[in-house]
């Protein structure tokens, strides 16, 4: 170790004591103190890499990086080009919903639960609205009609949902084709969400009591005319990936993890029904009627990201068998979309003018000039809401990653007292380094994708 | 299976009461008997209007919180099988079920068990290793915080699911603020790893024994816990068209 440095001002090497060693903080020459000097950072000083081991180094892959399906980091302790141990970095897109919900009212609470895990809005919003309903012990008195259009919105949901776990994963390894089929393809359901809730994305259509708006037989024909479009292309991207040599070479024997990894990580969904077990709640625990619709639960049994990625396909396939199914409830079968309490349903209608979608004139005129006791409710349901008997549940969807759970507590008041949720995002992305480990750079990006984390439902 | 029957929890910790709170309630007007309740705080007026010139009379209104209290055997259904095996897998581990549960609280078509902290290790691997009970999946766990509950301000919730029998059960434990401590069942669990994380970040509850217990949404160097209720949610006040529209926490509440 060498003792010369640095100092500042005028010390000089034979001032400092004989046999002093410390290179980075001598005593200057009036003995007035230690003079702390501007050195070090030579790593050969602290620990010298032991003989015989490869370097191993620390790549932050993240949080800004195309492949790591938005702003989740991946630190990566690298051997050469594989990977020695791999640990996820997550919460940079807190937003503190669960907070914010303490301080609207149940109905808002919709608005904001819908832009947790944004490629699945619906199934958020339909998790937070059973737990709501089961609360106020309304479960039973939700209208058929209701029902169907939240499996319907579901399923379309579900299939958009998993087109962008292909695009996203597509592109990340390397099949650009698959991203911009998948990106064209769930442009088509993205149309019929528009066309039904007047959103693209994060619509809040599925309000406690029911749905927001009805759909009419005309929006029906047109999401059948849609069908026969979206299955075709389902089937050129399944013909684009499935026995494609290249997909499989990056994705067969990749991201390997077993039942009990599964069961002992609490990981739900596609990655689960990937090894083999058919768990899928809506067979297992039916909600919005599911028993009653025919359909089957995918399952493969090489779990690995090939067996994701044709669960993913399939699931898509008996998507399609459902929504048909949905649509032929709807089809001229009208009733209530609300609940008849009007304590607890929403009094405002939409409906589309001139310029677009927006309260329905017919119930502003009512409000407005015919009944005061119209208003005074109208008002008191908006702004102050409905109280909500206090009391826990726990509710829980399978969304396109896994069980989509909720744990909503009420106090009784007019507003949410916890709202806890449990996303598949984030407890499946546990699981990244268990599948990497010992794998290559390029098996974490196949791995990631076939968790399809979505950052949104995993920083809330 | 009587002796497996939960004791009223009241013996060993008492409920806050409406006049331990210095508040006088009429506890006949709510439905259960006043041994069963477990009132977690009081709603004092209405529309949120305090101090101003409230004519309508709601402003004086009194009402204590009153969440589900302990329910008395039997459970249905399934409920009765799976409280009698837990009783009986925990009798194998010289624990009585009295002395793991404090409480089971049956509402709205679910089960709580309310574990005493000390022992939620032992339930906890009971619950997934015992092939009548079999929760072989954690969904993680939540934190609840009640302010005003003395002794067991902080809850943490637990929600078990069998895949093999098709059920859920819920746990739950309780802290004091000032001695936030539950032991980790990450060695049961290992799913829970960044579920307690995250209750630590969020409610300051220290679990014991977890392998890694730091923030994991917050920034590291975060003061203090977000979820907790005397935590301001934070935000500016926005003018609109002349009139300044206060943050939401600071907003009439209609509580």
């Amino acid at each position: 170790m060498t003792t010369e440095n640095i100092t500042f001002g005028a010390a000089e090497e034979d001032t400092a004591e004989p046999g002093f060693t410390d290179p980075y903080a001598g005593f200057d020459d009036d003995g007035v103190g230690t003079v702390y000097t501007v050195s070090g950072g030579d790593w050969d000083t602290i620990s010298g890499a032991p003989e015989g081991e490869k370097e191993r180094i620390v790549v932050n892959m993240g949080p800004q990086h195309p492949s790591t399906h938005g702003v989740l980091r991946l630190i990566l302790e690298l051997e050469g080009e594989s990977v020695h141990e791999a640990r996820c970095g997550i919460g940079y897109l807190h937003t503190g919903i669960e907070k914010n919900l303490e301080f609207r009212t149940w109905v808002q609470g919709v608005t904001f639960v819908t832009r947790m895990d944004y490629l699945a809005p619906f199934f958020n919003e339909t998790a937070y609205c059973l737990g709501v309903e089961k609360l106020l012990g309304i479960t039973d008195e939700i209208p058929e009609r209701a029902s169907v259009i939240r499996v319907l919105m579901m399923e379309l949901n579900r299939i958009s949902s998993h087109l962008v776990a292909l695009a996203t994963g597509g592109m990340e390894l390397g099949a650009l084709t698959a991203m911009t089929f998948g990106f064209r393809e769930r442009e088509l359901i993205l149309d019929i969400f528009e066309m039904v809730t007047g959103l693209r994305m994060n619509s809040a259509f599925v309000r406690p009591g029911g749905v927001a708006q009805d759909i009419t037989d005309d929006q029906v024909r047109r999401i059948r005319e849609t069908l026969p479009l979206l299955r075709n292309r389902l089937s050129d991207t399944a013909g684009l990936l499935v026995d494609n040599a290249i997909w499989m070479g990056r994705t067969v024997n990749v991201g390997y993890l077993d039942l009990a990894g599964c069961m002992a990580l609490g990981i739900t969904g596609p990655v689960l029904r990937s090894t083999g077990l058919p768990h899928d709640l809506r067979k297992s625990q039916p909600y919005c009627g599911y028993e009653t619709y025919d359909f089957d639960v995918v399952t493969r049994d090489t779990a690995d990201c090939y067996g994701r990625f044709l669960i993913r396909l399939d699931e898509m396939q008996q998507s399609m068998r459902i929504i048909e199914q949905a649509l032929d409830r709807l089809e001229g079968n009208p009733g209530p979309v609300m609940v008849g309490d009007p304590k607890i349903a929403w009094p405002a209608r939409l409906s589309i003018g001139s310029d677009g979608q927006g309260n329905s004139p017919e119930h502003i005129q009512h409000i407005m000039a015919e009944s005061m006791e119209a208003l005074i409710h109208h008002f008191k349901l908006v702004t102050e809401g409905f109280r909500v008997p206090a009391g826990q549940v726990y509710s829980a969807v399978e969304s396109p990653r896994g069980e989509l759970g909720v744990h909503i507590v009420s106090d009784g008041g007019t507003r949410p007292y916890r709202v806890h949720y449990r996303d598949p995002s984030f407890t499946n992305l546990q699981a990244t380094s268990v599948m990497c480990e010992g794998s290559m750079v390029s098996d974490v990006v196949a791995a990631v994708a076939s968790i399809d984390p979505v950052m949104g439902g995993v920083d809330r | 299976m009587s002796d497996t029957t939960p004791t009223n929890p009241d013996s060993t910790q008492p409920p806050v009461t409406p006049a331990e709170a210095g508040v006088e309630v009429a506890l006949g007007q709510t439905t259960a008997t006043a041994g069963q309740l477990t009132i977690v705080g009081v709603r004092e007026g209405a529309f949120g209007v305090q101090g101003s010139g409230d004519t309508s009379g709601f402003g004086g209104l009194v009402e204590p919180i009153v969440m589900p209290g302990p329910t008395p055997r039997p459970y249905g259904g399934w409920f009765d099988e799976v409280a009698d095996e837990l009783g009986l897998a925990l009798a194998d581990h010289d624990l009585p079920m009295t002395s793991a549960i404090e409480k089971v609280v049956v509402d709205r078509g679910e089960i709580t068990f309310f574990v005493r902290r000390e022992h939620l290790p032992v339930v906890a691997g009971v619950l997934r290793d015992e092939p009548s009970l079999r929760f072989e999946m954690c969904m993680g766990v939540s934190g609840v915080h009640y302010p005003h509950e003395a002794g067991r301000e902080l809850h943490a919730v637990y929600h078990l699911q069998s895949i093999t029998h098709n059920r859920r059960i819920r746990l739950e434990v309780t802290c004091p603020e000032g001695d936030a401590r539950i032991p980790s069942i990450v060695s049961i669990y290992p799913t829970n790893d960044w579920h307690e994380r995250e209750t630590y970040d969020f409610f300051g509850i220290v679990f014991e024994d977890h392998p890694h217990l730091t923030r994991i949404l917050m920034p590291d160097d975060w003061p203090g816990h977000p979820q907790r209720k005397d935590y301001p949610l934070g935000g500016i006040p926005v003018e609109y068209k002349g009139a300044e529209i206060p943050p939401p926490d600071l907003r009439r509440e209609y509580s």
